[in-house]
């Protein structure tokens, strides 16, 4: 996976509703048409580094096995920051595309 | 509102942390569940199942720790960590700690409390307004060249202030004294004073307690008598009653009305001074007048716009023309100035500085010390230092320990130093006599942050080096290296003794400072007075000028006196002087010998002066060399004679004898030839000034305010000081108004101008005997690490045939070796620091072959002390068993 897009795609996922560290993993995979592999220890370490930075907050609530799970959510300023980084990962795919194409 | 979530997580990763901690185990164990279960949904055994999972999830642990490291006060988490595990191993030796930990107080301890008193006396402030803007003016003899600064006299005081206009004002003051006595009658006290222009507390910018300061009236001959009172004297003597101003006081007889009282915080310029009296009423019209006086103390404050330069030469260039004016008076050509804080910290700067150094130097032994003290432990932990390297611990965390262990023996070193320093420094000002400004000396938040800093660099210098040594790259070396290997820590006991030859090099350059200074002091001790000064008791009264008015009354107290002292059981002999020797200056005058030719410059003959009774000379056996003494028939008006000294007849009279030749000399306000009838042998005015040629007058020519305040000498068979109240007796039953003071023995003169030098020489020493110790502690420590590290070495020397002396010759040598290099060093060091402080030394050469050889001599027996017990040790060792070992 590209470096740094993992904190735009974490982001982008919680868009919709809560989730917990097992559901990210897999929606991305799944939304990826199984393309993108998170490797599931490296989610944990991004989504606490979110969090210390304040883009997603976290709540323990009942997941759909009936068991406690973390679930992560955007906060205002997630939802800001992942405008951005939308915005920087746009920019830098256009401009790789340029690149490539042109040969 | 992203700060808010922030400041959230940052709380909770603080405060919660336990229960953030089980929450990530319980948020991975969630996730493990979820995996397995899909795992077995995919058709997989459960136990198949989990290990796919883990397999798929990673290494827990690291992830747990990645996963942490995002968290805020992660920093502090390491810290903790490491503390917890230096305390642990520092524990675990506590005879290592502790030694080092009391090594380090020490150091830190004695660095703060010199710090403290250097910048409270040193850099502080003067508790005056805008304080750096004011100078000290004086005046400047062109032929006087070590020290430029000479009192003023009052009519060129006079002048300054009204013709030249640089600065913003100039104010002036004098020393004096008096014996102060109240209506209830008791007994009296002489006091300390000074007397001031009306303008010196205004131009200081200090503000009255009580009352008002002077006004321009009182200062002029012939005011009514003013006086104000210190803070500390309205205090003891006056109870610090208010009502005190506007009252009468007495003071040597004579009314004074108490106009004011200053503020606590005015102790200038010593606290002796008690009373303040106007300036100009301190003089006779005459002396006034006089450009040739010399005696005030000038101060002056800058004015905005003037550069002081500009203003300090239009000083000069006016005091030029006084100069050119006076024909051949002693009046100074220059005007001079210097900052007053400089002025009132004069006499301690150069010993304040050498103590500062010379704690700074014992300090950095210290951490020297400490620091070898850890390499020698960074070698037994060697094997566990290198396991953690291979097992991955980094570099920078391995050294970080280690440094914490270091900052942990600082920090409690530091904390009992802190501890130790207040009551030291309290010590050190109330012990030292002399030190101007003591009152200023207080430990405050400065000091406090001087020597967190000092803690801090001392746990960098102790700890960075055997840090960084014993994680170096030998790391996997030292894990191939078997037990037995000889060459093991070679390179660890070079460091060593490289750290002992700087711990070697400073202490050489401490002891030869120390050296130094006290043998300079033993010098002043003992230094020959000229006169005896055993069971000779001296004290000091003054009659008052108003009831003792004619010289007839002077002489016929003196005479009554000096005859009821005599007659005291056990007095042998009785004098009296204007001032003993080792007493000061009192005063100096110039002179022409009508018999010679004028001299081409009038400064040129000059001699102290003193006046005495005829039994003075004999009372403290000063011999006579020449000629006769006074006897008691040269008196009032038939008293045209002088005595002179050795000195003075040497240089004066080279090739001729003296007797029957006269000297022009002004005495009793008339400048008469005076006839020379003795020649007597040289006293010291002041214990560690040279000697000057000295000339005595007649004290029974009872002249006036030459003859009133006398010092009176007495020999006694036994102790001296058991005479000291049958005396005071006898003078209070002459006259129950007049107060006696200073009373002291010989030695006690001598002890009291020594006491400063003593001090600091005795401080300086004690610096030096502890570097000296912890020095020993270090070489031994270094040569038991070495010979433990060779035992098997040794053994296998000894099998061979070796003999025991050979071992002992061995070792010995290898640690005199890091010993002789930091000897060389520190005696090139030593030449360095004595040339420096050449300017405190009294009768010592700064490279004195007895003080060079004396601590050659003592470090080298402290050294070979120091590694006599490893080397018997070696000596000692059975091969057999040194083989066997591991």
């Amino acid at each position: 996976m590209v470096q740094g897009t993992l904190d735009l795609l974490i982001l982008k996922t919680l868009t919709l509703e809560p989730k917990h560290g097992w559901a990210i993993g897999k929606r991305i995979q799944q939304i990826s048409n199984e393309v993108l592999q998170v490797q599931q220890g490296s989610l944990y370490p991004a989504l606490h580094r979110l969090e210390q930075q304040g883009w997603i907050r976290a709540k323990w609530a009942e997941s759909e096995t009936g068991r406690q799970a973390k679930f992560y959510s955007l906060t205002a300023a997630g939802r800001a920051r992942l405008e951005k980084e939308k915005e920087s990962w746009k920019r830098l795919s256009t401009a790789i595309n340029m690149v490539v194409d042109s040969m | 509102m992203r700060w808010w979530e922030q400041f959230r997580m940052t709380v909770l990763t603080l405060f919660h942390r336990k229960r953030e901690t089980a929450r990530l185990n319980a948020e991975f164990e969630f996730h493990l569940e979820r995996q397995i279960a899909e795992n077995v949904g995919n058709g997989m055994e459960p136990e198949q199942a989990r290990l796919a999972a883990l397999r798929l999830f990673g290494n827990p642990a690291v992830l747990h720790e990645e996963a942490r490291s995002s968290w805020s006060w992660n920093w502090l988490e390491g810290l903790w960590r490491d503390t917890r595990y230096g305390l642990r191993t520092l524990l675990r030796s506590p005879s290592f700690s502790l030694t080092a930990v009391l090594v380090m107080a020490l150091g830190i301890g004695a660095s703060t409390s010199l710090f403290t008193i250097v910048r409270s006396v040193l850099l502080k402030p003067l508790p005056f307004r805008e304080s750096d803007k004011l100078v000290m003016v004086y005046e400047h003899f062109r032929q006087q060249k070590e020290y430029p600064y000479n009192v003023v006299s009052p009519a060129d005081f006079h002048d300054w202030r009204e013709k030249t206009h640089g600065f913003q004002d100039m104010a002036a003051w004098r020393w004096w004294a008096g014996a102060i006595t109240t209506d209830s009658g008791e007994m009296p006290e002489v006091i300390g004073g000074a007397a001031a222009s009306w303008n010196l507390f205004s131009v200081l910018g200090v503000e009255p307690a009580l009352g008002r300061t002077f006004t321009p009236d009182e200062d002029r001959i012939g005011a009514p008598d003013a006086v104000m009172l210190t803070w500390n004297f309205f205090r003891s003597r006056f109870n610090g009653d208010r009502s005190i101003v506007g009252k009468r006081v007495r003071i040597d007889s004579m009314p004074y009305t108490v106009m004011g009282v200053l503020p606590a915080s005015f102790t200038y310029p010593d606290p002796e001074v008690k009373v303040w009296i106007p300036y100009s009423p301190t003089f006779m019209p005459k002396q006034l007048a006089a450009h040739d006086q010399h005696q005030s103390h000038v101060v002056a404050r800058f004015k905005k716009d003037v550069p002081p330069a500009i203003a300090i030469q239009e000083v000069s260039a006016l005091q030029y023309q006084i100069h050119q004016a006076s024909g051949n008076r002693p009046v100074a050509e220059d005007a001079v100035m210097r900052p007053m804080l400089d002025d009132v910290v004069d006499d301690v700067k150069t010993p304040l500085l050498v103590l500062m150094a010379s704690v700074g130097c014992m300090l950095l032994i210290a951490c020297l010390n400490v620091s070898n003290l850890l390499v020698a432990r960074g070698a037994s932990r060697r094997r566990e230092v290198a396991i953690r390297g291979a097992l991955g611990g980094s570099r920078l965390k391995l050294i970080r320990e280690q440094i914490t262990e270091s900052f942990l023996i600082s920090v409690a070193g530091g904390a009992l130093g802190i501890a130790f320093s207040f009551s030291a420094t309290h010590w050190l000002a109330t012990h030292w006599n002399d030190l101007p400004r003591a009152d200023a000396i207080q430990m405050d938040s400065t000091v406090l942050i001087f020597a967190s800093l000092i803690v801090f660099v001392s746990a960098l210098l102790a700890g960075l080096v055997p840090a960084i040594s014993s994680t170096g790259k030998h790391l996997l070396s030292a894990l191939q290296e078997s037990g037995r290997s000889l060459g093991g820590g070679v390179w660890r006991a070079a460091l060593r003794k490289s750290l002992l030859a700087a711990e070697v090099t400073l202490t050489v350059v401490l002891l030869i400072s120390a050296g130094l200074l006290f043998k300079s002091f033993m010098h002043l001790r003992s230094s020959d007075l000229g006169c005896t000064t055993d069971n000779v008791l001296t004290m000091r009264y003054g009659l008052p000028d108003r009831d003792y008015n004619t010289p007839a009354k002077v002489v016929g107290f003196h005479e009554a006196l000096l005859e009821k002292v005599r007659s005291l059981p056990d007095v042998v002999a009785a004098g009296l002087v204007s001032t003993a020797p080792g007493g000061g200056y009192e005063g100096d005058s110039i002179f022409t010998i009508p018999e010679h030719p004028a001299p081409a410059n009038s400064l040129e003959m000059d001699a102290m002066t003193r006046k005495a009774d005829p039994g003075y000379f004999s009372a403290v056996q000063i011999p006579l060399l020449e000629g006769r003494m006074f006897t008691p028939q040269d008196r009032l008006d038939r008293s045209n004679y002088v005595v002179i000294s050795k000195m003075f007849a040497d240089r004066y009279f080279p090739n001729e004898s003296p007797l029957g030749k006269h000297v022009r000399i002004e005495f009793g306000g008339k400048n008469d030839p005076r006839e020379i009838i003795g020649v007597v042998g040289d006293t010291v005015y002041e214990v560690g000034q040279p000697i000057k040629p000295m000339i005595y007058f007649p004290l029974f020519s009872g002249a006036a305010m030459q003859t009133t305040v006398v010092t009176v000498v007495v020999r006694t068979a036994h102790d001296p000081l058991a005479v000291a109240m049958p005396v005071q007796k006898q003078i209070s039953s002459l006259d129950r108004q007049i107060a006696v003071y200073r009373v002291l023995t010989m030695p006690q003169i001598i002890g009291r101008a020594t006491a400063s030098k003593s001090f600091s020489a005795s401080l300086v020493l004690a610096f030096a005997l502890l570097s000296l110790m912890l020095a020993a502690v270090g070489l031994y420590g270094v040569l038991s690490y070495l010979v433990q590290q060779r035992v098997a070495e040794i053994g296998i020397r000894m099998a061979l045939g070796a003999q025991r002396s050979e071992i002992l010759r061995l070792v010995l040598l290898d640690g005199m070796r890091p010993v002789v290099v930091g000897l060389i060093l520190g005696l090139l060091g030593g030449a360095v620091a004595g040339t420096l402080i050449k300017s405190i030394l009294y009768g010592t050469r700064p490279l004195d072959p007895i003080v060079f050889a004396g601590m050659i001599g003592s470090l080298l027996l402290t050294a070979i002390i120091a590694s006599a017990v490893p080397a018997l040790r070696a000596c000692r060792i059975e091969p057999t068993q040194a083989l066997r070992m591991e």
